[in-house]
């Protein structure tokens, strides 16, 4: 029997199921596991009283012939999810320290479901970052390589689940930050389609973007995090779609309609946007992208060759929308009722003006006068409204390319992993970095990362597939069919790098 | 948009007065417009504030549909475009009293749109058009150098108020006097507790009248404007916009421009004084909330509520001419309120004289009700009782006279109309017989009166008719004793 610590999601939760093992003592070899590993960063929280009383009530609950999938299965959460008798802090000294009086609805649903929940984990501040390294508490290390980032904004659910601290952890995805540092840390993300999975009790960064997913370490384990952390939220955020919660594993083992098990992707067009392949990705990176477009083929996919004019666009629409609300969503940080307040002011002006420089990080400061001009009188027309005009344009190019497609696959990111502080002096080289995955979440798109081999440096690369409007199930069949014929999912950083 | 021209008679010093409201009305849901805190006024500091009053991180705006109703009864009540799909927008600016650093509100597309509120001044029908009307969210209060405080320069704040729901309706400019002023916002205080979207309660700021003020030498473009704010009573409005005109008249004639500003009335001082210039104007920043999708109305959903509304008070006044054969203006005053409206329904068909129950309730029963400062909902006399008063009058068993002392009896609580008539002896005299003789004896003892008018001095004949009158000690009929005299007199 392998280690606890190896098991994913779905073995993990036969194991339990089989009574092979406790949730106890899962739950107490991570928690040692996590205590090990603090080297990394990953954790901002480690909670081991808690999550042992939630283990032994899912094992008391076992013995009572409860036997849901997720049951004492052990798992952390991103660090911008409110929970309740933990600390939030949305990787920002704004908000050391508070402690929320509530808790986020898909983290709820996940403990409705008998997860365990281990801590807090690290995020760059306020989800705004492609690196972790714009955490006030500090960088998270890459586990494959601890000289390199692990990307971000969800940096520390990828390197936990990376290093196999957990088996799986909730991330947030606003422009590529579930997908990107799944694809650096050589996990499986998904972020679902806006308002699949509901935003309450989610730190807003940019509301019409974040969506919340799951971050684990194959298709079939997002698809049972999923299926527990979907569904509608009518009463707590407006923007939730109202689709029944649905059973995403009932269908990823299934060969498509009308596909034998030998070619189970039989009938699937696979649509190769020409702006994912240009001159902008790196050699390693393409050529594991190409590898894992042929396995696709091999599995009966057929390859199809579509355009999405725009996807240069996006990068200056992203920074114009996401700043722009940003700017106003970050308002609530005002030193006033809870947070970073100064210890010395002159007046109500000097409290907001100390609080806020001293409460905000540099990136988060940026993003705020970004977004603050962009919204000026005189400036919205030719800034916000032209954006949006744009976004509107670049989900009409996605609706075009689903005419001749039923998924697209690309790159998630340019190049693999970078070293740290490689780009943190230099903003505008990590925003270009995102120009894969932003144009999905400007379109409101499900987009997943799926490990697809091993670039420079030993580095994972992830492969991108997108879907249409609620073709999760696709996607998850489609990315489980090809776990089924890969190894690069199942690979881990070596213990002596950690 | 072109103003109505001035008409002379409102020229104050050879200015055009020009005016435009906007009204925030408190909606009356028992929710807040995006929470699910009570709305309670005079609570604990903070006592209804929840993780989205309080701005909490992670917590979400979810429209209080009851809002959106109230807001669509108004489109109705006012002939306004109620409209298919109207935005939130974030109004951003930093203050300590509003939590989230932005309200929320409606900006370009407003779910009211256009519209109107009719009303009388005089007899005279005054129609103001509507801009608009939006929802929005108030803010909290400050509670600045509160005792609890400890002093100390430290200023507290209750949430209890942030996130109530509010409807804003905006006018176009095109009220030109005070009168006018103060009756727009009394019609359209009407309309909003008739139709009972808003409890009215200006003491307690559910209905807060803003006013943008301006004068102008008529024909001359429009003046520079200052908007008086919260005006919380009909006297403080009346008290600040006549100030207010005289100011801006004052400083034009002393050669002073007017600065765009906005000002507060001061009761004390009776006075209006600056808070703010244009110069200090906020940049809100304004931009579709991505919390909140488009308001999306449906027609059903508007007939719906159309259907559940109650009758409207321009839809009863054209009723009461219709059915009653009252004029306009009766019928307009007779619908200042339900209660009102009802009580004279009710007068109307007991006594089948329309006419008759108006002029009581315009005159005698308003007059008693302003006197001892009481609603329509604690009239002390019934309708039964007042329209068998109407009916004692028009079977002339009492004089109009007489009638009004058996009103006061009524009022002070007795309750058999023939039986106060018989206690008091107030019946009227319609006795041919008895009458002559009076009216002979009296023209026995007037022979100068008699003198005079045959002289043709009609004065001298209502002398005559005013000794008849005391001789039966207010009993004869008065049109009686008038037919009578002539006859004898000719």
């Amino acid at each position: 029997m392998s280690e606890i610590h190896e098991w994913r999601v779905a073995e993990l939760s036969r194991q339990l199921q089989a009574k092979a093992v406790s949730s106890v003592e899962v739950t107490q070899h991570l928690l040692a596991r996590a205590e090990a590993h603090q080297g990394l960063g990953s954790f901002l929280h480690l909670d081991p009283e808690r999550a042992l009383a939630q283990a032994k009530l899912a094992d008391a609950q076992r013995n009572d012939g409860h036997a849901a999938p997720l049951l004492g299965v052990p798992m952390a959460h991103k660090d911008v999810f409110v929970t309740e008798g933990m600390p939030t802090t949305a990787g920002s000294k704004m908000l050391a320290g508070y402690q929320s009086p509530f808790t986020a609805t898909v983290v709820r649903r996940l403990m409705e479901a008998g997860t365990v929940s281990l801590g807090k984990l690290n995020c760059d501040e306020f989800a705004m970052g492609s690196a972790n390294e714009n955490s006030a508490y500090g960088p998270v290390k890459n586990p494959w390589d601890v000289t390199r980032v692990p990307g971000g904004s969800s940096g520390g659910s990828a390197a936990a689940v990376a290093a196999r601290l957990v088996p799986a952890a909730t991330g947030t995805d606003t422009g590529g930050s579930i997908r990107q540092p799944a694809a650096f840390c050589g996990i499986t993300g998904i972020k679902p389609t806006y308002g699949l999975c509901s935003r309450y009790g989610m730190v807003a960064f940019a509301s019409s973007l974040d969506q919340a997913g799951p971050m684990a370490r194959s298709a079939e384990d997002c698809a049972l995090l999923l299926s527990a952390m979907a569904g509608p939220d009518l009463d707590r955020d407006a923007t939730s779609l109202d689709v029944p919660a649905r059973d995403f594993t009932q269908t990823i083992n299934q060969p498509r309609a009308g596909a034998t098990p030998d070619k189970p992707l039989s009938g699937l067009r696979v649509g190769l946007p020409k702006e994912f392949f240009g001159a902008g990705v790196s050699t390693d990176v393409n050529e594991a992208v190409q590898a894992a477009l042929a396995q696709l083929t091999a599995l009966g996919a057929t390859l199809v060759d579509i355009s999405l004019p725009r996807t240069e666009l996006s990068i200056p629409v992203y920074y114009i929308i996401a700043p722009a609300e940003a700017s106003s969503n970050l308002s609530r940080f005002d030193g006033v009722r809870y947070g970073h307040r100064a210890a010395a002011y002159d007046d109500l002006i000097d409290m907001y003006q100390k609080t806020r420089s001293e409460g905000f990080g540099d990136e988060v400061k940026r993003r705020i006068l970004i977004g603050t001009y962009v919204l000026s009188h005189g400036y919205y027309d030719a800034y916000y409204l032209q954006a949006q005009k744009i976004r509107r344009l670049i989900a009409n190019d996605f609706q075009a390319a689903f005419q001749q497609c039923d998924v697209i696959a690309g790159p998630v990111a340019p190049t693999v992993a970078w070293h740290l502080g490689e780009k943190a002096n230099d903003p505008v080289a990590s925003y270009l970095a995102d120009i894969f995955t932003l144009s999905i979440s400007l379109a409101g798109l499900p987009g997943m990362s799926v490990p697809a081999g091993f670039g420079e440096g030993g580095m994972p690369v992830g492969l991108q597939l997108v879907g249409n409007y609620l073709k999760e199930p696709e996607l998850l069949q489609t990315a489980h069919q090809f776990q089924q014929v890969t190894s690069w999912h199942t690979a881990s950083p070596k213990e002596s790098v950690l | 948009m072109s103003a109505p021209a001035a008409q002379a008679s409102l020229l104050v010093n050879g200015y055009e007065v020009v005016i435009g409201f906007e009204t925030h009305a408190q909606l009356s849901t028992a929710s807040k417009i995006f929470s699910r805190s009570a709305v309670a006024f005079g609570a604990e500091p903070n006592v209804h504030a929840s993780p989205v009053d309080l701005a909490l991180p992670g917590a979400l705006p979810v429209m209080n549909k009851g809002a959106v109703e109230r807001a669509i009864q108004l489109g109705l009540a006012v002939n306004a475009h109620v409209a298919e799909k109207s935005v939130f927008a974030r109004k951003n600016y930093f203050y300590p009293d509003l939590p989230k650093g932005y309200q929320i509100s409606q900006f370009e597309i407003p779910v009211v749109q256009g519209g109107e509120v009719s009303f009388f001044l005089g007899d005279e029908k005054k129609t103001v058009r509507l801009v608009r009307a939006h929802l929005e969210e108030d803010a909290g209060k400050s509670l600045h150098e509160d005792a609890a405080l400890g002093g100390g320069g430290q200023s507290g704040i209750d949430l209890n108020r942030a996130g109530t729901p509010l409807l804003e309706i905006v006018t176009e400019p095109d009220i030109r006097s005070t009168a006018e002023a103060v009756a727009y916002a009394k019609e359209l205080h009407k309309i909003v507790t008739w139709i009972g979207i808003c409890d009215g309660n200006m003491q307690e700021g559910s209905f807060r009248c803003d006013a943008n003020v301006s004068v102008r030498k008529p024909g001359a473009p429009l003046g520079t404007r200052r908007e008086i704010k919260n005006l919380n009573s009909f006297k403080f409005m009346q008290q600040a916009i006549d100030y207010e005109i005289r100011w801006q008249i004052e400083q034009i004639e002393d050669g002073h421009a007017i600065q765009q500003a906005t000002v507060l009335f001061d009761p004390d001082t009776g006075e209006t004084r600056a808070m703010r210039t244009k110069e200090d104007a906020a940049d809100y920043r304004y931009f579709p909330d991505p919390d909140l999708p488009p308001l999306v109305i449906s027609r059903e959903w508007v007939d719906r509520v159309r259907s559940e509304m109650a009758e409207l008070p321009r839809v009863m006044a054209e009723r009461f001419v219709r059915d009653y054969g009252l004029p306009e203006y009766d019928a307009t005053t007779l619908t200042q309120s339900q209660a009102m409206a009802a009580y004279f329904e009710a007068t109307a068909k007991a006594s089948g004289q329309a006419k008759l129950a108006s002029n009581w309730i315009m005159v005698e029963v308003a007059r008693r009700l302003n006197q001892d400062d009481i609603d329509f909902d604690a009239i002390p006399v019934a309708s039964t009782q007042l329209a068998a008063l109407i009916g004692r009058i028009v079977d002339n068993t009492i004089s109009n006279n007489a009638a009004k002392q058996v009103f006061d009896a009524l009022w002070q609580g007795e309750r058999e109309v023939d039986a106060i008539i018989e206690a008091k002896g107030l019946k009227q005299m319609n006795d041919t017989g008895a009458l002559e003789s009076i009216i002979d004896e009296v023209l026995a003892g007037n022979a100068d009166n008699i003198a005079q008018y045959k002289a043709g001095k009609d004065k001298a004949f209502n002398a005559l008719v005013g000794q008849v009158m005391k001789a039966s000690k207010g009993k004869a009929n008065p049109a009686q004793v008038n037919v009578l005299l002539k006859a004898k007199l000719d």
